[in-house]
């Protein structure tokens, strides 16, 4: 039953750009009719997954695949937890690009858009239902191309083209690492099939081989440290609800091809484990370190998109850990609070995208320094970015606490044991403690800057609130958010079926999250929390009169302007000065001279690590080498012919036994 | 149950004398007679009669920071144990509560700060964002090795230590610790030598100048939850620091009070004899402490 609804689900979701194009490009209605399909593939999909879930069997169907035996596809709790993102951020993104990317105004491009997006949902949808290496291919190159041309939806932009390419590039690269996964999985196990292998049938070095293509190829999908070179800048020139998918669900499918395929191998080596939660620390410092010196609001949220992925693949790692020392409880907190936070990065990436994407709607700069003072303007956005921004910062009571609080939880019970890996992963303690003070420093300051003061150019004093179709999808999610971080018990029974799911090979009896993690007194605390804080503040509101207006002091000053605010640069000056030696800030200063100094300029500016700092000059020394061999085509045709010749006789004179003339030289 | 009752009733009332002991001990020092014990609270009532005055480019972000601060550091009150005594609150991971409440409260006082569009706030709440991120990756390293130490994930297990006290074969790891903690006080308290609760210039200042904006019931607030903060910090920082029990329980809560005070009068004369340190220099002195920490836990990795 569930597998058919999301079949039906994948085919309406896939459809739903075609019947806009062949409706005319003035017409309303194609993206009127591409967000209904939309909406109802979500409906039904997420009926499907929850059909999945309660029935507890796996069902899977198979279908004959002519090159390569028979394809098989399955839905096991697993997938169907993957699923919901899926839906759920596809049909809202939906409904706001009716808001954010409306026909009338962008008749180019819209139509292109909406045809992807379809795509792109249907893709994910049969990546993560695949049970075989075809349709699992399928469904991730199908979603690579509908991420390239949304990516470059604004084609007449050169960065934007650059960026689009850019992301074709790697994604191709990780599509390469994966085939050479596939084949090597089926000359180790002789099919195609993901179907879990028996513990002795891999070889150490064979599994090794199997597990660092893994790595690399969803790596590279899912932004991890050293591999998300191509990310900021997709995520910040794709017009803003397509960030938001790609931000919140697109590198979760790295995340779950990694997990599935982590599921399949038995008795992991501690190695693999070690490996996973180091990059996870990496990514977590790192990402939120050059965060926090973008200028660009679209920037800075894609980089933290890699520390966030960061805090999944440390969660990860605990339960790769768990597994090598056959540690259950490990396994369960790990799992869970990675599988959590796939959803709630999902949930608030995308909010924070949103948001983001209605300032950027209204004031068409995506400058940080040219904001400031929305929220008098757009109370609405402002309130929904809070939302967002406390949420990703981990702070209770929302849910990017909860996620956090379940590796953390894991993270400290390792020191419980004695010698060995244990004391070594609870290291990660500490460095997402620090990443997570770095997080709220650098939302601070974004929320800061953009929303609170007062306004900064012309453009923000004109902005106006975005429309109802943008405002619902991100009032949406903030409910959501706030459901999973105030009552987290909901999701409890789900992801001990997921982690159920995920640890079926070895281990048949495992404790429940309930028993491990306290979500009932978390509840109950947050719950209280809220009432406090409403408690509080009647209180305030009852005692105190009427309070009087006047400007803000600033020594007596009596004519601040909006040009006298700190601004978001010098706010993360201090961090950025404290990471320099990683980050390496570019800084133009003004050069003050004389009494009354001329006006000055400063201008400070952060490069991508591995794009601008290993790869571009990579590149460019490649392309210098080469240069070298560009003076033998000229496209002379008699040159062409010249080298025929020389190769010829080259080749001739391999027929020459040197050695034999040689020694009969000698000989003589 | 009793116990709870005066858990809540010290955390309420007896924040604001630890200022009123700080100041006393700076004036002694300096050979003045000093302002009344009792100085902060009739502040604070004075501040509640008051009205307000708000800045006209301030929303409702300004007025919430001081309410969800006061908030979220009263929670993170009832989940630290006073003394001998369990705390009200207590379930397995309550450090990591505790610790993102505080994180809660900054995030909402550096956003009110934020709020009044002034260059000097803009300036103190960058600076307390930053001194933060070192000084949480040195509490945390201080939870690993209260954990280790003690094999328990809740704040009232992990600093009561094991049955029958922490072992003498664990004193240096716990120095090491109780060294990083009392900078990790000084500096999240904004004390000297990173911040100077009575300087007069705004450039130089840190949690002062965040708040300069506030008037009224809304400072009064502030003031309150800074006073604490401080309680808070001092009642951690004691557990580490002199673990005595008597077993007698109106005994208990005397020595408990005693020793907090002592903190208060330690503060005081690092107040006194120490100038602040320059503001480039702060993160030096809070990675010194992060180390602190760090090597406590090292100590333990075997």
């Amino acid at each position: 039953m569930s597998l058919e609804l999301i079949i039906i689900a994948i085919v309406v979701a896939a459809a739903s750009g075609w019947p806009g194009l062949c409706l005319g490009r003035a017409s309303v209605w194609s993206e009127r009719i591409a967000a209904a399909m939309m909406s109802a593939a979500a409906v039904v999909g997420l009926a499907g997954v929850v059909a999945g879930i309660c029935s507890d069997a796996r069902e899977s169907s198979g279908f004959p695949w002519p090159a390569a035996g028979n394809s098989a596809i399955g839905v096991d709790a697993l997938s169907a937890f993957f699923l919901v993102p899926v839906f759920v951020i596809g049909a809202l993104g939906a409904i706001y690009g009716l808001g954010y990317w409306p026909q009338r105004l962008h008749p180019g491009s819209g139509r292109k858009l909406r045809l992807f997006w379809g795509t792109l949902v249907a893709a994910m949808a049969v990546l993560v239902v695949a049970r075989h290496a075809m349709a699992f291919l399928l469904g991730w190159e199908m979603m690579a191309l509908s991420a390239f041309f949304l990516v470059g939806t604004e084609d007449e932009r050169e960065e934007c083209r650059r960026a689009a390419w850019l992301y074709l590039v790697a994604t191709h690269v990780g599509t390469l690492a994966l085939f050479a996964l596939f084949a090597a999985w089926r000359h180790a196990t002789g099919s195609y099939a993901l179907q879990p292998v028996a513990s002795d049938a891999l070889g150490l070095a064979q599994m090794n081989t199997l597990f660092l293509l893994a790595l690399v190829a969803f790596g590279l999908k899912a932004g991890v440290m050293p591999l998300h070179f191509w990310l900021p800048g997709a995520h910040a020139n794709a017009p803003t609800h397509v960030s938001a998918i790609l931000s919140g669900v697109v590198l979760k499918m790295g995340v779950y091809g990694l997990l599935r395929f982590l599921s399949l191998f038995p008795d992991p080596p501690a190695a693999w484990g070690g490996m996973i939660l180091t990059l996870g620390m990496i990514s977590c410092l790192l990402g939120v370190a050059f965060a926090i010196g973008q200028h660009d609001l679209k920037r800075l949220l894609a980089y933290h998109s890699v520390e966030n992925i960061g805090i999944i693949l440390i969660g990860l790692g605990l339960a790769m850990l768990g597994r090598s020392a056959e540690r259950p409880e490990w396994i369960v907190l790990g799992l869970a609070g990675c599988l959590l936070h796939v959803w709630n990065h999902g949930l608030f990436k995308s909010l924070l995208f949103l948001a983001a994407g209605s300032v950027v709607h209204a004031t068409h700069t995506r400058e940080i320094d040219h904001l400031g003072g929305l929220s008098e303007a757009m109370p609405w956005t402002a309130t929904m970015f809070l939302v967002g921004a406390v949420a990703i910062c981990g702070l209770p009571p929302l849910n990017g606490f909860v996620s956090e609080l379940l590796v953390y939880l894991g993270l400290l019970g390792t020191l419980a044991t004695h010698g060995g890996s244990g004391s070594a992963a609870a290291v990660a303690a500490p460095v997402l403690a620090m990443a997570g003070a770095l997080a709220l420093a650098c939302f601070v300051k974004v929320y800061g800057a953009v929303f609170l003061g007062s306004a900064r150019t012309e453009a923000c004093e004109r902005a106006r609130e975005a429309p109802a179709t943008m405002k619902g999808p991100m009032l949406f999610l903030a409910l959501c958010c706030a459901l999973i971080g105030t009552v987290p018990v909901v999701v409890g029974p789900l992801l001990d079926r997921v982690v159920a799911t995920w640890m079926s090979s070895g281990y048949r009896a495992h404790p429940e999250l309930s028993s491990l993690v306290p979500l009932r007194a978390v509840t109950a605390l947050s719950l209280s929390f809220v009432a406090l804080v409403v408690v509080i503040a009647l209180m305030l509101e009852r005692r105190g009169r009427a309070p009087s207006r006047s400007v803000t002091w600033d020594c007596g000053y009596a004519a601040p302007t909006s040009r006298m605010q700190y601004s978001a640069s010098s706010f993360a000056q201090m961090i950025v000065r404290m990471f320099r030696g990683i980050v390496r800030p570019r800084i133009h200063d003004p050069a003050i001279e004389g009494v009354f100094p001329l006006r000055g300029e400063m201008h400070s500016h952060i490069d991508d690590a591995v794009l601008d700092r290993l790869l571009l000059p990579a590149g460019r020394a490649v392309r210098e080498w080469f240069g070298m061999l560009r003076g033998f085509q000229q496209g002379l045709a008699q040159h062409y012919v010249l080298y025929i010749l020389i190769t010829v006789l080259v080749m001739l004179s391999m027929q020459i036994p040197i050695a034999r003339v040689v020694t009969r030289m000698f000989e003589r | 149950m009793t116990a709870n009752l005066i858990h809540v009733l010290l955390l309420l009332v007896m924040p604001p004398l630890l200022a009123g002991v700080i100041n006393k001990t700076k004036a002694w020092f300096g050979g003045r007679v000093g302002p009344p014990l009792l100085q902060s609270y009739y502040d604070l009532i004075k501040l509640a009669r008051k009205s307000m005055v708000l800045s006209t480019t301030t929303t409702w972000v300004f007025r919430a920071g001081p309410v969800v601060t006061l908030a979220a550091v009263l929670m993170a009150g009832l989940l630290m144990p006073l003394g001998a005594f369990d705390a009200p609150i207590r379930f397995s991971g309550d450090p990591i509560f505790f610790a993102y409440l505080l994180g809660l409260a900054r995030f909402f006082t550096t956003t009110a700060a934020l709020d009044t569009g002034s260059a000097f706030e803009g300036m103190g709440a960058a600076r307390e964002v930053t001194f933060a991120s070192l000084s949480e990756p040195a509490v945390f390293f201080a939870l690993l090795v209260l954990a280790r130490l003690s094999g328990s994930l809740t704040l009232t297990g992990m600093l009561h230590g094991p049955m029958g006290g922490f072992s003498a074969a664990t004193a240096a790891p716990l120095i090491l610790v109780a060294i990083g903690l009392f900078v990790v006080l000084l500096a999240e308290n904004c004390r000297i030598p990173v911040d100077d609760p009575n300087t007069h210039l705004e450039l130089t200042m840190i949690h002062e100048v965040m708040v300069l904006d506030h008037s009224g019931p809304l400072l009064g607030v502030i003031l309150y939850g800074a006073a604490l903060k401080l309680f808070i910090f001092g009642a951690l920082l004691l557990h580490v620091l002199a673990p005595f029990q008597t077993g007698v329980a109106w005994a208990d809560w005397l020595v408990f009070c005693a020793e907090m005070l002592a903190v208060a009068v330690a503060i005081g004369v690092v107040e006194s004899i120490m100038a602040r340190l320059l503001m480039r220099r702060v993160p030096y002195l809070l990675t010194g402490a992060l180390l602190f920490c760090g090597f406590g836990f090292l100590l333990l990795v075997r």
